[in-house]
């Protein structure tokens, strides 16, 4: 079984943003850049379903700037077999993000794609879906365990009141939650290996696929803040300062 | 043109965020529809009519729907789609599964999670954990929406009677199937609509610890949460979770325990109206946003907590 895993470069989640101040977005200059850590959960699980032979391929794929290459070497130190960079400079939406990866699907035929459920810098969690729905397939959100069982695929996932489970059809898409596992650091003669793993390049237009916008983001601007209150020196102080100041209980 | 609201109920019941989506979605058009999917949901649909502001009723019955799958549920829509403007659900785990697909399915680009509409076609959503705020405006035909409940009033919950009227179920194509659901049993409020939330941290150094919480959630009717710390290192189940990956609350009041307050809490908490951090490091960025900050052990802060509690006259 080949399994594709898309994996996206975003600010890394330690980073604080700044907004720009001609409200035009954010300030990614100079910013400390880093895979999207749900896209390494996905990139471990694929790696992790390699390992216990129920897959053979793991190929990574990003979709961005030329720095994209970098995403997909940390993706191949982790274990990944090969990578495939369509490069843009573009702004992408999810929605033309799931239309290129479904054209390299439809080249590569894998039988799963492991997806973060949700990038760290648009929090969108849209693409896995979308995915699915342009290629017919069925979808496993949210996954905190996956299990091949006669050539279906059990998913249990991450809902609000719980845990649930459902059984998919092969092939098809996963998206990722926190607990499917805890993902591995690539070690210093993996990531010598990596650099001679093999990346091809692509782009959007030359695969045909239309990335015209279809929103266009007016303006980004900094949240209200919220300014911090008191310190209060007694749990006493605390409780009658609720119940007399704030009538919160 | 119409705006179609997806009913969120559990148990028969709809959930208080449906209300809160018909604030959103009227701000877009006047003319709000209500699709209750479902099977046996003829009270939901009830309760859905109630509903100031809402038009009309749709319901959809047939079991594929029960357990809201995204494959089916996306067809449904689809095939309704060409009565609306705009479709909107909650931005819970059932809208950010099935909405995209949908979104897909309808070639449209989906705007997830916003927290204001300022016009048929232009809206305000989180980005980046909340530390920036965009302005969206889409192109699209028809609008797709996931809504953040906690920064919509909720619409009146009675008083309205809106006809109810039956929709032919779409085929379920038959690629995916419900196994079983493992929900927490739980008789505290359910986070996202707890009109008071209490949630621990690393802080609490272990799952062990956190009866502690239980016992004064209980005294105060609140809910239980947790940072992802928490989570992550096994102290509770990830249905507590609050934050940029987990559950966005706005109670009235949070009292934050054992909780540094990294930005991606904050992202799921800082609209609360009041907000309580009890940590022992002065410095945490917790109590730059807490409006009453008391540093101090919160293990000899809690069970204290719960004695003055308990000391407390009815209000």
């Amino acid at each position: 079984m080949k399994i594709l895993v898309p994996v996206k470069r975003v600010v890394d989640y330690n980073v604080k943003i700044r907004v720009k101040a001609d409200q035009t977005g954010v300030d990614l200059n100079n910013v400390k850049m880093s895979m999207n850590p749900f896209d390494e959960i996905a990139v471990e699980e694929a790696l992790r379903m390699k390992e216990a032979g129920s897959a053979d391929e793991v190929v990574a794929v990003s979709i961005g700037v030329q720095q994209c290459q970098e995403t997909i070497r940390t993706a191949l130190a982790m274990g990944a077999d090969r990578g495939i960079l369509v490069k843009t400079d573009a702004e992408l939406e999810p929605l033309h993000v799931a239309k290129i990866l479904k054209a390299v699907i439809d080249e590569e035929n894998p039988e799963l794609v492991i997806l973060g459920k949700q990038a760290i810098d648009d929090d969108c969690n849209q693409t896995g879906q979308m995915l699915a729905a342009l290629l017919g397939r069925p979808q496993g959100t949210f996954a905190s365990k996956l299990e091949l069982v006669d050539g279906k695929l059990n998913v249990t996932r991450e809902v609000d009141a719980g845990l649930q489970t459902i059984t998919i059809d092969m092939p098809a898409i996963v998206t990722t939650d926190l607990r499917l596992n805890e993902p591995r650091y690539a070690s210093l003669p993996n990531i010598m290996k990596a650099k001679k793993k093999p990346i091809i390049e692509n782009t959007p237009e030359d695969m045909g696929i239309d990335i015209a916008p279809r929103l266009s983001v007016l303006k980004v601007e900094e949240p209200p803040k919220r300014e911090a209150g008191i310190k209060v020196e007694t749990v006493g102080d605390l409780v009658d300062k609720l119940r007399n100041e704030a009538g919160v209980i | 043109m119409s705006v179609l609201v997806i009913a969120d109920y559990e148990n028969g019941e709809l959930k208080p965020g449906a209300a809160a989506v018909v604030t959103a979605a009227a701000a877009i058009d006047a003319d709000v529809h209500v699709l209750v999917a479902g099977q046996d949901v003829g009270a939901v649909a009830g309760q859905a009519a109630e509903i100031q502001g809402v038009a009309k009723v749709r319901v959809a019955d047939a079991a594929h729907y029960k357990a809201m799958l995204a494959e089916p549920m996306a067809e449904l829509l689809r095939a309704l789609s060409g009565d609306y403007a705009a479709i909107l659900a909650v931005a819970n785990t059932d809208g950010k599964n099935f909405m995209p697909r949908l979104a897909a399915l309808l070639d449209v680009s989906q705007i997830s999670d916003i927290t204001e509409v300022v016009s048929a076609d232009t809206f305000v959503r989180p980005i980046y954990a909340g530390n920036a705020m965009a302005t969206v405006q889409s192109g699209d035909a028809i609008k797709i929406i996931t809504v953040r409940t906690t920064t919509f009033a909720k619409a009146e919950l009675t008083g309205g009677s809106a006809p109810v009227e039956d929709v032919s179920a779409a085929d379920d194509p038959g690629i995916s199937s419900f196994v079983k659901n493992e929900l927490s049993e739980s008789e505290r409020p359910e986070l996202t609509s707890a009109r008071i939330v209490v949630s621990g941290g690393r802080g609490m150094q272990s799952g062990d610890n956190f009866p502690m919480l239980f016992e004064v959630a209980d005294q105060l009717g609140a809910a239980v949460g947790a940072s992802r710390a928490a989570v992550d290192a096994g102290y509770v189940p990830n249905e507590f979770q609050v934050g940029q990956t987990g559950k966005v609350v706005a109670p009235e009041l949070y009292i934050a325990v054992g909780i540094s307050g990294a930005i991606q809490h904050l992202a799921g908490m800082k609209d609360s109206k009041v907000i309580v951090a009890i940590n022992k490091d002065e410095e945490a960025p917790i109590f730059q946003i807490a409006d009453f900050g008391l540093v101090a052990d919160l293990f000899k802060a809690v069970p204290e907590l719960k004695e003055e509690l308990e000391k407390l006259p009815p209000a």
